[in-house]
């Protein structure tokens, strides 16, 4: 270890720019535990035995359904990334193992949704899904997250599926097993590690989306989280136990998957960067 | 899909082939396909067609041709907004292609230095509020501006510039800045990892080469680190394009449909948002919504076109 004046600079910098990025985050945090009269005599002392308060969560819980919106976002989410790795996979696979007329073509067509904006469809969205008896249901939001997170999916799975060895399917062929099983038993358990990658670009953007569920599904007890917390706070803005409360509510959960996945999470957006 | 399938059952039986039957092709597309064409592309189609017509209060629809668009370009009653939402829309752009992506690019660089010690905790935690949701975001940092908890003026205070304090979301001269700066603050990490990962890629054969010619720090990164991620850079820069051109989240959470105060804060996604579903007074009109999206559509194909033909086209003569 060297004595740099240089690095120490670097590491200042760095230190700054790191309290700059997580400061407002603590904040809320730490605020979301005091009495009303601590938040704003000490804001930025940290809650201890005078201080320490729940009662911003105990009125969270008791004027909404937390519980219920919570629940809404880990099931919008989750069949939607099952459903679009599963759907995503099977067409990566058919357009890069397969050669067939049309094939570029397709995955061109695929393309247009990764730099054309899903939501400035919402209108025609709207008018299907009162058409189809769908607004107000998590089907709706499942059904256009799905359709929103496909095109980048089957480019990430496309290259992933591409390094994964010949051989493997050719031996299985030679052995005549039909291309579902080739698919199902072979190729599919062995992209598992590209779900990381696939989940950083999918499962963000739809937990925190606000649009579709304003515009879905705003009512009914089908709110997602984001639309619970915003119309919440849109109700108490005056009672700031609550508001910090239900911040760190909504914070709480995306940072402790954050903070546990990191490492994946970072790896999959830097590889796919590389591309 | 059943004429985009159709010629590979032909063209599949001429190649020698590896399996009997092209079915599977099929059979492996056929969801994709269907859930991207129907809930993606016909809705985007659908919503061009139906700029293209009027309804009235019975709900009857009438073909106007570019009637709405004559409208939202000349109108007295929507012009003004328009424009006003368009030219708010490019300032919001245009500070996160200076703030964002240079604060970006110098973290990138600094997080890329040889041996740094933690490199990987810094970049954990600077691209931490990007994880976040926008309106968390929003909510947060209207919480810490807001002069009645009296944070940010205390802060401000600490460092000796509390006279500089003022109620910067509230105020119309300041407040578009303020909301472009707190979706700076939250995805400055997207371009610093994805300019992090483009200097990682750059060899060091060619870093030292420069080294050894003679070239100082500030000539390796101007001659060699910079030309080699351009085409980074004009990824980000494309990315930053369609993010913006398409926000609403944000303004929405912190100064609500009317993006107040007089508009002020007012970009395409809230114009959107309002002419679509309407707002108090205003009553929502879904073929003018449609309207304002493929005005938008327009806008950001514009600038994928410019992207694709002229920006990435120069980026690989240059490389190459």
């Amino acid at each position: 270890m060297t004595f740099r004046p240089g690095r120490i600079a670097v590491h200042i910098a760095l230190i700054l720019y790191t309290i700059l990025a997580l400061g407002p985050i603590l904040l809320i945090l730490i605020n979301a535990f005091k009495t009303r009269r601590a938040i704003f005599a000490d804001p930025l002392g940290l809650p201890n035995g005078q201080t320490w308060t729940t009662i911003g969560f105990d009125r969270v819980f008791a004027n909404s359904d937390f519980g219920l919106y919570f629940f809404n976002s880990l099931t919008v989410t989750l069949v939607s990334l099952v459903l679009i790795v599963l759907i995503g996979a099977m067409a990566a696979w058919a357009l890069t193992e397969y050669k067939f007329t049309g094939n570029t073509l397709l995955s061109l067509y695929l393309a247009i949704g990764i730099m054309v904006p899903i939501r400035l469809g919402s209108v025609s969205i709207l008018r299907m899904m009162v058409e189809l008896n769908l607004v107000n249901t998590l089907t709706a939001l499942i059904l256009v997250y799905v359709a929103q997170g496909l095109p980048l999916a089957i480019l990430i799975l496309g290259e992933f599926i591409q390094q994964i060895p010949k051989d493997l399917r050719d031996a299985a062929r030679c052995d005549g097993v039909s291309e579902y099983r080739i698919f199902f038993s072979i190729i599919l358990p062995l992209i598992s590690p590209a779900i990381a990658t696939v989940a950083v670009f999918t499962m963000v953007p739809v937990w925190n989306d606000l649009w579709f569920p304003l515009i879905l599904a705003p009512g009914d007890g089908k709110q997602t989280i984001t639309l619970g917390v915003q119309q919440f706070i849109g109700q108490y803005v005056t009672d700031w136990n609550a508001v910090l409360a239900s911040l760190t509510l909504a914070i709480a959960p995306v940072l402790v998957l954050y903070l546990l996945f990191s490492r994946y999470l970072v790896r999959g957006l830097t590889a796919g960067a590389v591309k | 899909m059943t004429d985009l399938t159709a010629p590979s059952v032909q063209s599949t039986d001429v190649v020698p082939a590896r399996s009997r039957f092209p079915l599977h092709i099929a059979v492996f597309l056929a969801p994709a396909l269907a859930i991207y064409t129907l809930f993606s592309i016909y809705p985007l189609i659908d919503t061009i067609r139906l700029s293209l017509y009027a309804g009235d209060e019975t709900g009857a629809r009438s073909f106007v041709g570019l009637q709405n668009f004559q409208t939202l370009l000349s109108d007295p009653n929507w012009s003004g907004q328009f424009w006003n939402a368009l030219r708010n829309n490019l300032v919001f752009f245009a500070i996160h292609m200076v703030v964002q992506n240079g604060i970006g690019l110098g973290l990138a660089m600094l997080l890329s230095l040889p041996r740094l010690t933690g490199g990987s905790v810094y970049r954990t935690l600077i691209f931490l509020p990007t994880m976040l949701s926008v309106v968390i975001i929003g909510f947060i940092w209207q919480l810490i501006l807001n002069p009645l908890w009296g944070i940010a003026p205390s802060l401000l205070k600490a460092v000796g510039l509390g006279s500089f304090f003022g109620p910067w979301l509230g105020q119309e001269s300041t407040a578009l800045l303020t909301v472009s700066l707190i979706s700076v603050w939250q995805f400055v990490g997207i371009p610093m990892m994805l300019i992090y990962a483009a200097l990682l890629n750059i060899p060091d054969d060619l870093l030292d080469a420069a080294t050894v010619d003679g070239a100082g720090p500030f000539s390796v990164f101007w001659f060699v680190r910079l030309p080699l991620i351009l085409p980074t850079l004009g990824v980000v820069s494309i990315l930053t394009f369609v993010a913006n051109f398409n926000a609403f989240d944000l303004i929405y959470a912190v100064k609500g449909a009317l993006a107040g105060p007089n508009f002020s804060t007012d970009i395409l996604g809230t114009f959107f948002y309002r002419t679509f579903f309407g707002f108090q007074l205003q009553v929502g009109s879904p073929t003018m919504g449609a309207a304002v999206a493929t005005a938008m559509l327009v806008i950001i194909l514009i600038g994928v076109l410019i992207y694709l033909f002229g920006v990435q086209r120069r980026l690989q003569r240059h490389t190459f």
